[in-house]
């Protein structure tokens, strides 16, 4: 996929980064205003695929290549699970909320409060993030004209 | 009258996926089903003239520091806004599951219309 | 050793996580781990016979929280799903070395199992359809694994239909809400106790019974089945065919007519008839095949229908208010032929992708004469092919007398019948695979076949000695009251089940 014209591509290395903390933002406050980990996830991948249609599929590769994104991916996964489990390990009972009950409970309405839901919010949204990368990726391998198959990298996900 | 109008989507999506022969207009038919039930949802937990669910520094009893019971009667029910957005991620999943297996049957077969994609029969 | 019930839905999750980290190199170590994981939830199982928990997630007080649940029919069904999960799992560590990614392969199926095991154990009807849609869109993508043509085009029919399932079962999901005001399903079959069948709540029910339809494949919704289950790899045919469609179809229809909503004359009727279609159509359907894998899918659909048959006719015998005696036997024939056919249709699919992997064909015409090569393979097979025809010793006659004495019982000779009639095309189609798989004369083509064994062979005999020694679990008074019983008395006591909980 080949990228655009100058002023895209200016333009777009001065936006990227307003996305990406804004996603960031979104994610970390999940706990106070709308969002959380889903939707902040979705936006710190739509910062990559803004980078994907500027500079073209090659140079978003090479950066971050989809091996290292599958396993942020996991990596995600695995810290959501693991906080359910220290919930068993700590509370008693799976997915309880064991920093709010016992250790930090904070004061409401204040960025360090909740417990553990921040925590679940940064690893959904790492989660969902790389995700959404891997699949817009693997789906901008086909490209009008050209046989995919040309194009399938040794560890191509489905 | 809304609930009315959500189902005739819901039967709009299922026409679009029954009747059509093009296998994205198939996939976008089983997408318009999904956002008719989603829409469905939300408007299960609307209340007459309510507010959104999200706790605000006027919502607190500033002696006490529990919430408001005006607030609790009054906003909409949020509930179904949780079952929503969980809702929304499957569909995200199995949209981009059915989105790449249309794109490699395309690789494979050179068309998208399901009538000639008829490889296995009887 | 008693295991706090999510250990069973977050082990194998995971477990799925970690896998994909391994790559190519670690493929060995990620198999292992796997296997590891599927025996550890095989001795869980067991030791959890018995057991009648409630477990509230997170220590929330029920309708605020969700709870899972073990009760009889939950402990029957994760025995059933550690069975045969733990030897198809086995038998992929040496079947899948053709394919290029296992590790996502073994996360996937370990995410299905995942899935398979919150449906079972859920108690919370949202979360029972987040489950099952986890489970779902895994099964989805391990359909289409090797990636060809026709496994492409037998996923997308799969996953269109069964999307189009889940999304009914979301719509029922939501009338259900917004009639009683609650999720949890102890909560609301105390509230349409009490309130009764309004429109909204009788479309729900119709709702549900289409989309677990979808998903059990029975007969109107069954036409992704003939594609789906032959294109897939071996062993995700035996899991499909051996317990997927059972959960997620017949495990929830069952929890939401009998313990939710409560049994009806109509809703019974209804069952009674779906399972005949399935039994004579799968029946019919099957016999002309010449295509071994199939033949195997379409004899699934026809065995299908007996369960739900014993299922209905129980509800039936419920709701007309007759003898106990005479449904809990209904129910006991279906549940009973559940487990068995769990058995001995997984082990049937594994003795044909072990016949595929050396001859690298499906077609029975090619094939022939097999049996002096395979004889591992073969033995089983005929095991396997005797207990689904219902011959004596083995498990299958047992649950086909059931359901024959529970129809007769009820006066309903016709249908008693048709399952005797059934059985006999079902001794028809596996004799024909016996004669032109394995008897016969080997054509030259297939002069230099040998037989995979090892961890393939493993797998196999321990399903054979399962199928022989099956009947144990009727006849045995100890082994039938600690395992059937309950799960039928739970099906049995109906709307109690809400009682049961709330007291709990």
């Amino acid at each position: 996929m080949k990228g655009m014209t100058v002023i895209v591509k200016t333009i777009a290395s001065w936006v990227k980064i307003l996305i990406f903390v804004f996603g960031i933002y979104i994610v970390i406050f999940g706990h106070l205003t709308p969002g959380g980990g889903f939707a902040g996830g979705v936006i710190l991948a739509s910062s990559y695929v803004l980078l994907m249609l500027a500079f073209g599929r090659q140079f978003v590769e090479e950066n971050l290549p989809s091996v290292v994104a599958s396993k942020l991916d996991c990596l995600g996964a695995f810290l959501f699970a693991m906080i359910a489990t220290l919930g068993l390990v700590f509370g008693g009972s799976f997915f309880i909320n064991f920093l709010y009950q016992k250790y930090l409970p904070g004061e409401p309405l204040h960025l360090i409060s909740a417990g553990t839901i921040p925590l679940s919010n940064i690893a959904i949204g790492l989660k969902v993030g790389a995700s959404l990368f891997l699949v817009i990726l693997s789906l901008s391998i086909c490209c009008k004209g050209k046989d995919y198959r040309a194009n399938i990298s040794v560890d191509e996900k489905e | 009258m809304p609930y009315a109008l959500c189902f005739l989507l819901f039967m709009i999506g299922l026409y679009c996926a029954v009747v059509k022969k093009n296998m994205v207009k198939i996939v976008i038919g089983i997408m318009v089903m999904e956002y008719a039930v989603n829409l469905f949802l939300i408007m299960l937990g609307y209340r007459t003239g309510g507010e959104a669910p999200i706790i605000d520094k006027t919502h607190i009893d500033p002696q006490t520091g529990q919430v408001l019971a005006n607030f609790v009667s009054n906003s909409v029910d949020p509930l179904p806004q949780a079952l929503v957005l969980t809702a929304i991620v499957i569909s995200l999943g199995s949209l981009a599951l059915m989105i790449s297996i249309c794109i490699r049957t395309y690789g494979e077969y050179g068309t998208f219309d399901i009538t000639e994609i008829r490889r296995l029969r009887g | 050793m008693s295991v706090p019930l999510p250990v069973f839905i977050a082990i194998p999750l995971i477990a799925a996580f970690l896998l994909p980290i391994f790559g190519k190199k670690g493929k060995a170590t990620a198999t292992f781990l796997a296997n590891l994981v599927t025996v550890s939830l095989l001795v869980f199982a067991i030791s959890s016979i018995g057991r009648t928990d409630v477990y509230e997630v997170g220590k929330w007080p029920i309708p605020l929280g969700i709870n899972l649940v073990l009760d009889g029919l939950s402990s029957l069904l994760l025995l059933a799903i550690s069975v045969v999960s733990s030897a198809a799992m086995m038998f992929s560590t040496r079947y899948m070395e053709r394919y290029t990614a296992k590790s996502k392969y073994l996360s996937l199926f370990l995410l299905m199992v995942a899935g398979m095991n919150g449906v079972v154990l859920s108690g919370d009807i949202f979360n029972l359809f987040v489950f099952l849609e986890i489970a779902s869109l895994a099964s989805y993508a391990l359909v289409g694994f090797g990636c060809g043509p026709e496994e492409l085009e037998a996923s997308f029919k799969y996953m269109v239909l069964g999307s189009i399932g889940s999304i009914f079962v979301l719509f029922g999901v939501a009338l259900v809400y917004g009639n009683t005001g609650t999720l949890n399903m102890a909560y609301i079959s105390k509230a349409i106790q009490a309130s009764g069948l309004n429109a909204g709540l009788a479309f729900a029910l119709c709702l549900f019974i289409t989309g677990f339809g979808l998903k059990a494949a029975l007969v109107p919704f069954h036409a992704w089945l003939p594609d789906a289950h032959p294109s897939a790899p071996a062993p995700i045919s035996a899991m499909l065919s051996g317990i997927l469609i059972k959960t997620l179809g017949i495990y929830a229809l069952a929890r939401v007519v009998f313990n939710v909503f409560g049994v009806s004359i109509e809703v019974g009727w209804l069952l009674v008839v779906l399972g005949i279609l399935s039994m004579v159509a799968g029946a019919f359907l099957a016999i002309g095949q010449w295509d071994l894998k199939r033949l195997l899918a379409y004899s699934s659909i026809s065995q299908i229908g007996y369960v739900i048959l014993g299922i209905g006719l129980g509800a039936t015998l419920i709701a007309k208010g007759a003898n106990v005696a005479w449904a809990s036997l209904a129910i006991l024939g279906g549940l009973f032929h559940l487990v068995n056919h769990a058995v001995y249709k997984s082990l049937l699919f594994l003795t044909s992708g072990s016949v595929e992997m050396s001859t690298g064909t499906r077609q029975m015409k090619q094939m022939g004469g097999l049996a002096e090569r395979m004889p591992v393979t073969r033995a089983a097979c005929t095991v396997a092919s005797a207990s689904i025809a219902g011959i004596p010793p083995f498990a299958g006659f047992w649950s086909k007398l059931i359901l024959v004495i529970a129809a007769v019982q009820a006066h309903l000779y016709w249908v008693a019948a048709i399952i005797v009639f059934v059985s006999l095309c079902t001794l028809i189609m596996y004799l024909k695979v016996q004669r032109y798989v394995f008897l016969g004369e080997l054509p030259e083509s297939l002069q230099g076949i040998k037989e995979h064994s090892g961890s393939m062979a493993v797998a196999m005999v321990f399903l054979a000695c399962l199928c022989v020694f099956m009947g144990l679990l009727l006849l045995v008074p100890s082994l039938k009251h600690n395992i059937l019983d309950p799960a039928v008395s739970v099906l049995i006591e109906g709307l109690g089940y809400s009682a049961r909980i709330i007291n709990m």
